[in-house]
């Protein structure tokens, strides 16, 4: 199954839209500025709704099944979220308004502020970044600032762990700062020992610790409080990669453990859709100490204007901010959505999404337990990993296992990541995945694995009934064609 | 594993062979399996002046990319521009055709501190672990 | 001309009490009954008593609270206080009401733009975007089951390039400026960090500028020429920013149409980059290049911009799209995604995310930027809309925005109290130096007229106080032109 791209549909005259006509008497146009042609594609609006509607159908997403990607928290996207952000008063908002015109949309963003706040133990949160990098980025300009605001310029040594995201070491380098990476031990906690004697040998230079809890092994850090106060002995902060705050809803909050600056995914724990690969909405929160160096600006309530019935609400910027990471205030549009999912949930409705996300996560963890190995063997969070291998079938990986996975009618879980675990399967079901679900789910991993051991090509050959067969990505890389251009 | 009598290793799997006063420097036969299917490699500017140690370069597959460092200190001295279109010649031919770069050592009295053949494949031997 | 009813004025007050809000009232925001069994019922989880236990046999935990075990005592199930949940009928009923709080461009004329603007956008491209298939999809790492993200994004980035007359586009940033900021670092990286200056224009999007500072704070860059730097005076004419380019110097940013609205030939300040080895970087509309001369042609080395005019909306600043495209050579130090064309097994076409080696999960401390989550469903809101216009219809709208402008501006140049600058040529903004400031015009202009007038200049340029920048755009039929003409003889007259 493939279709056609839009440039090979395109006919001469075509066009999908008609505009107003000139109603105004026209003036030259600039001499000398003008392009001479515009080679956009030239299709009806029946064209291109066919076109879209047949590429959507050779994708795969939440809404058609299980979508099981680790530290992605693929979780149902409500639909209520969708409505409310293409409410006019909202979709129509220019940035620039006066507030006065705005107060909606900043009781919007203030109260979402205010439940971040709540829901990570922190003083204050802004909601400007675009995205989970964004934040960490963020985040760590904070903590360099926080130290060249005390006068200790010198620090710039991040302890980062070798289980973390990509982006931790990435957006280090970023801020210009060095990592310095930190081993996991047996039970794939935070190596102490090792942290203990990285926090001596840099004391003077350590700005601090990039620390995900859940780690991406699924496990609860069960040393975060000895780690969070090591840091702090040596003068360094806490940083907290939130992309698994679906376990923490409502169980422990971040700010609670010792961290003092995090990262929210609004894209993965509060419901707003991924969208093929964003926007996604990455908010920081800080403990008090470093609330004054958020990038701003961030929503305040206007208490000499206010009334004890009447908020008023007003930009600002906090005091010493790194700066604004985006233009404008930060995604809107998300805000409303993980605004709606907050309204919808509550409080106690925070906690059973964590709850039975971690129970989902262990009922399923359970159910392959023996076929797959489990690399660390204990109560997982949100996610667990196992490994993609079988004694009895050397050649098999789990590549192998995840491609298979889709002749099944699921999404594979991603393979390879963390770093740290062989052949690496990462599987997070979230909370609003069935039992029953589940259980399909199981059954297909249980099968593939006998299949393994029977038939093992029919796992080299995967996906067999896909829109298409396994890609050539070397081939791919080699020839670039990032464009299509006529023949 | 193939290696080639006349040429040094080092730990960071890059081979050295003298060629008059240059050495030729490029990724060793159990480097480019290790990678598999190259796609890229960054290339340094002719004349740039490194430390040894310092990454002179970048080979890339599809899932890895590997950084690659000066053996000694020197200048670079000349690039193997064939590889801008044909990376896959570092799978082929290792030593040969698919050599990266050379330069001009500022101590050549540091070659004879580089690994031996036997050296460097027990190393890797114990790196495959 | 009957002046239109303002049905929401100055001092309009949220109807809901924050303090309400958290509290919880009988009425509207009741907490919802319970179940039997101590859980809500919530919508978004399907489990029933019997799954929760035979889940937890099977686990062999004796309780769900049991599975947190793991969690310091001392700070396990915080009792969070947030307000609690609500049905959706009053969810919605809430968010209408403080939707309805807002005066936005759909309830009277609109002219503000300054980086953010209200064009059109046809049917076609919600109804596409509300496919669940691309929506509630992730980044496509599974090339097999994401053919249809993957070829958009191709589709996509050909499209851009036509626009920006580039030769390759990624496939999105988080909006014009962090896309500028990114742009930044990919110059540095083209100099292997051998060259530590930027060159900005003060006619780049204030906004703009901040982030690329905000993004290199830590790399040691000098960023000039928009502020006073030693001898060096701000760089009012790109001639004098071509001055301040040196060997030194990385890039050059300078915004097509500029900050003010207007169009210059950028053909000059591409060679003096390009003579010191400095790569140009345009910050470019992409709805005035459905009309003018693409970068690519100047010889820009970099396009970069903000895409939201093509199929975003407003909504409040965000979300938007970053657009990003450069030279072939440059691909490798570009950041971000990249879709690019191969075969499967069998021969057939397909789509796949190449050089991904560049990014962080496989790079980390060296990759070429953190970013990962991009904007994928805005961009797949601008390739429906690129193609929807396509090649007649984007270039008539763009020459619809250019008359109206022109149209207002000659209109308003001739009001008592106005004069609109207009020494070079201008595409959809112009700005106009106003006998009273402008907060008190733009007052008058939404409380009598209900209009949301234009940008105040004098926010970001002292020297520019009182100077008004009105955005007109094919959202703008002559009548509301004609009333925003009246409604400001109106402002300064009385």
């Amino acid at each position: 199954m493939t279709q056609p791209l839009l440039f090979e549909i395109s006919r001469p005259g075509r066009c999908a839209v008609r505009l107003p006509d000139l109603d105004v008497p026209p003036t030259d146009l600039p001499a000398g500025l003008v392009r001479s042609d515009l080679p956009l594609p030239e299709v009806s609006e029946s064209d291109l709704v066919r076109h879209y509607t047949r590429l959507s159908q050779m994708n795969y997403a939440v809404d058609i099944g299980l979508y099981p990607l680790g530290s992605c928290t693929m979780k149902h996207n409500p639909r209520i979220n969708e409505e409310m952000a293409r409410l006019p008063g909202f979709a129509y908002l220019h940035p620039y308004q006066d507030e006065e015109t705005t107060q909606g949309a900043l009781f919007v963003g203030y109260s979402l502020q205010q439940f971040l706040s709540e829901i990570g133990g922190f003083a204050a949160v802004s909601l400007q970044p675009a995205a989970g990098a964004q934040g960490e980025l963020a985040g760590v300009l904070m903590m360099r600032a926080y130290h060249i605001d005390r006068g200790d310029p010198q620090r710039d040594v991040m302890l980062v762990p070798d289980s973390a995201h990509g982006t931790n070491p990435a957006t280090t380098s970023m801020s210009g700062l060095r990592v310095i990476e930190i081993p996991s031990d047996g039970r794939g906690n935070v190596d102490l020992a090792s942290l203990e004697t990285a926090c001596v040998e840099h004391s003077s230079r350590l700005v601090g610790m990039m620390l995900t809890n859940p780690n991406t092994l699924g496990l609860f850090e069960q040393n975060v409080e000895e780690i969070t106060a090591l840091v702090h002995e040596h003068g360094g902060l806490m940083y907290g990669d939130g992309a698994n705050m679906n376990a923490l809803l409502g169980i422990a909050r971040p700010g609670d453990l010792g961290f003092d600056v995090l990262h929210y995914n609004l894209h993965k724990t509060f419901s707003t859709p991924h969208g093929g690969g964003g926007p996604g909405c990455g908010p920081v929160g800080a403990a008090a100490s470093l609330a004054d160096f958020l990038p701003g600006p961030v929503v305040a309530m206007d208490v000499e204007q206010s009334e004890e019935d009447a908020p008023h609400f007003t930009l600002v910027v906090p005091p010493k901010p790194i700066g604004r990471v985006k233009a404008f205030y930060g995604h809107f549009g998300i805000w409303v959505r993980a605004y709606t999912y907050v309204r919808m949930l509550g409080a106690e409705g925070m906690r059973r999404v964590a709850e039975h996300a971690v129970l989902n996560a262990n009922y399923l963890m359970s159910a392959v337990k023996g076929v797959y190995p489990i690399p660390y063997d204990r109560t997982c969070m949100h996610e667990f990993v196992c490994e993609g291998r079988f004694e009895d079938a050397p050649d098999v990986r789990a590549l192998d296992v995840s491609k298979r996975l889709i002749d099944y009618g699921f999404h594979p879980p991603p393979n390879y990541f963390p770093l740290i675990v062989r052949e690496a399967l990462m599987i997070e079901p979230t909370e609003t995945e069935s039992k029953e679900t589940l259980d399909r789910f199981a059954d297909a991993l249980l099968a593939i694995a006998e299949e393994a051991r029977v038939s093992p090509e029919l796992l080299y050959d995967a996906p067999h009934n896909a829109p298409v067969r396994r890609l050539d990505e070397v081939a791919a890389a080699r020839n670039m064609i990032l464009r299509w251009q006529p023949e | 594993m193939d290696l080639i009598p006349d040429a040094r290793y080092t730990e960071s799997h890059e081979w050295v062979r003298w060629d008059g006063d240059d050495l030729v420097c490029g990724i060793t036969d159990h480097a480019q399996e290790s990678l598999s299917d190259v796609v890229y490699v960054e290339l340094p500017d002719v004349g740039d002046e490194l430390e040894t140690g310092d990454i002179w370069g970048v080979v890339e597959s599809v899932k890895a990319a590997s950084d690659l460092h000066m053996p000694m200190g020197g200048q670079i001295t000349g690039v193997n521009e064939a590889l801008e279109d044909e990376p896959e010649i570092v799978n082929k031919d290792p030593y040969g055709a698919g050599w990266m770069m050379r330069f001009r050592p500022s101590d050549p009295s540091q070659y004879d501190m580089l690994l031996e053949g036997d050296v460097y494949e027990e190393f890797a031997a114990q790196e495959e672990g | 001309m009957a002046r239109v009813e303002s049905s929401r004025r100055l001092g309009l007050r949220v109807p809901l009490s924050f303090a309400v809000l958290r509290a919880g009232v009988p009425g509207i925001l009741a907490p919802p009954p319970r179940s039997c069994h101590g859980f809500s019922h919530m919508p978004y989880i399907p489990h029933s008593d019997p799954d929760r236990e035979e889940m937890l046999s099977r686990i062999g935990a004796p309780s769900i609270e049991s599975l947190f075990e793991c969690v310091p005592a001392s700070v396990r199930f915080p009792e969070l206080d947030l307000p609690p949940g609500l049905s959706e009928i009053d969810v919605r009923r809430e968010m209408e009401s403080l939707a309805g709080a807002n005066y936005s461009a759909a309830d009277g004329p609109c002219f503000l733009g300054a980086g953010a603007y209200y064009h059109f956008v046809p049917a076609v491209v919600d109804a596409v975007l509300r496919r669940g298939e691309f929506y509630t999809a992730y980044t496509p790492y599974q090339p097999e089951i994401s053919q249809g993200t993957l070829q958009t994004v191709f589709e996509y980035q050909t499209m851009i390039c036509a626009l920006t007359g580039m030769e390759v586009s990624n496939a999105s940033h988080y909006d014009g400026a962090t896309a500028t900021a990114e742009a930044v670092i990919t110059a540095i990286n083209v100099h292997r960090l051998k060259r530590r200056k930027v060159v900005v224009s003060p006619w780049v999007h204030p906004e703009y500028r901040a982030v690329v500072r905000t993004y290199t704070q830590g790399m040691g860059l000098h960023v000039v020429g928009d502020v006073h730097s030693g001898p060096m005076a701000p760089a009012s004419t790109l001639e004098a920013l071509g001055e301040q380019v040196d060997g030194d110097t990385a890039c050059v940013i300078v915004q097509y149409p500029d900050f003010l609205g207007r169009i210059e030939d950028l053909s000059d300040v591409a060679e003096a980059a390009h003579e010191a080895g400095a790569l140009l970087v345009v910050v470019a509309d992409p709805i005035g290049l459905g009309l003018l001369k693409p970068p690519g042609e100047y010889g820009a080395d970099i396009v970069v911009g903000e895409g939201q005019g093509l199929g975003a909306g407003l909504t409040f600043g965000g979300p938007y799209l970053g657009f990003f495209a450069t030279r072939d050579k440059y691909v490798r130090r570009m950041a971000g995604r990249l879709v690019g064309q191969t075969v499967d097994a069998e021969g057939k076409r397909g789509f796949v995310l190449t050089l991904s080696t560049r990014e962080q999960h496989i790079r980390r401390e060296k990759a070429s930027s953190n970013i990962c989550t991009n904007q994928g469903l805005i961009a797949l809101a601008a390739a429906v809309y690129m193609a929807a216009m396509g090649r007649r219809g984007l270039r008539e709208l763009s020459e619809l925005c250019y008359h109206r402008a022109h149209y207002a501006a000659d209109q308003i140049d001739q009001l008592e109290g106005y004069t609109v600058l207009r020494e070079k040529s201008f595409f959809k903004e112009f700005a106009v130096r106003c006998r009273r400031p402008v907060k008190a015009i733009n007052a008058c202009l939404i409380d009598e007229w209900g209009i949301l007038g234009g940008y105040d200049l004098g926010r970001d340029y002292p020297h520019l106080q009182g100077h008004m920048l009105v955005c007109v755009t094919e959202m703008n039929p002559r009548e509301d032109i004609d009333l925003l003409v009246e409604a400001l003889g109106d402002a300064c007259g009385a």
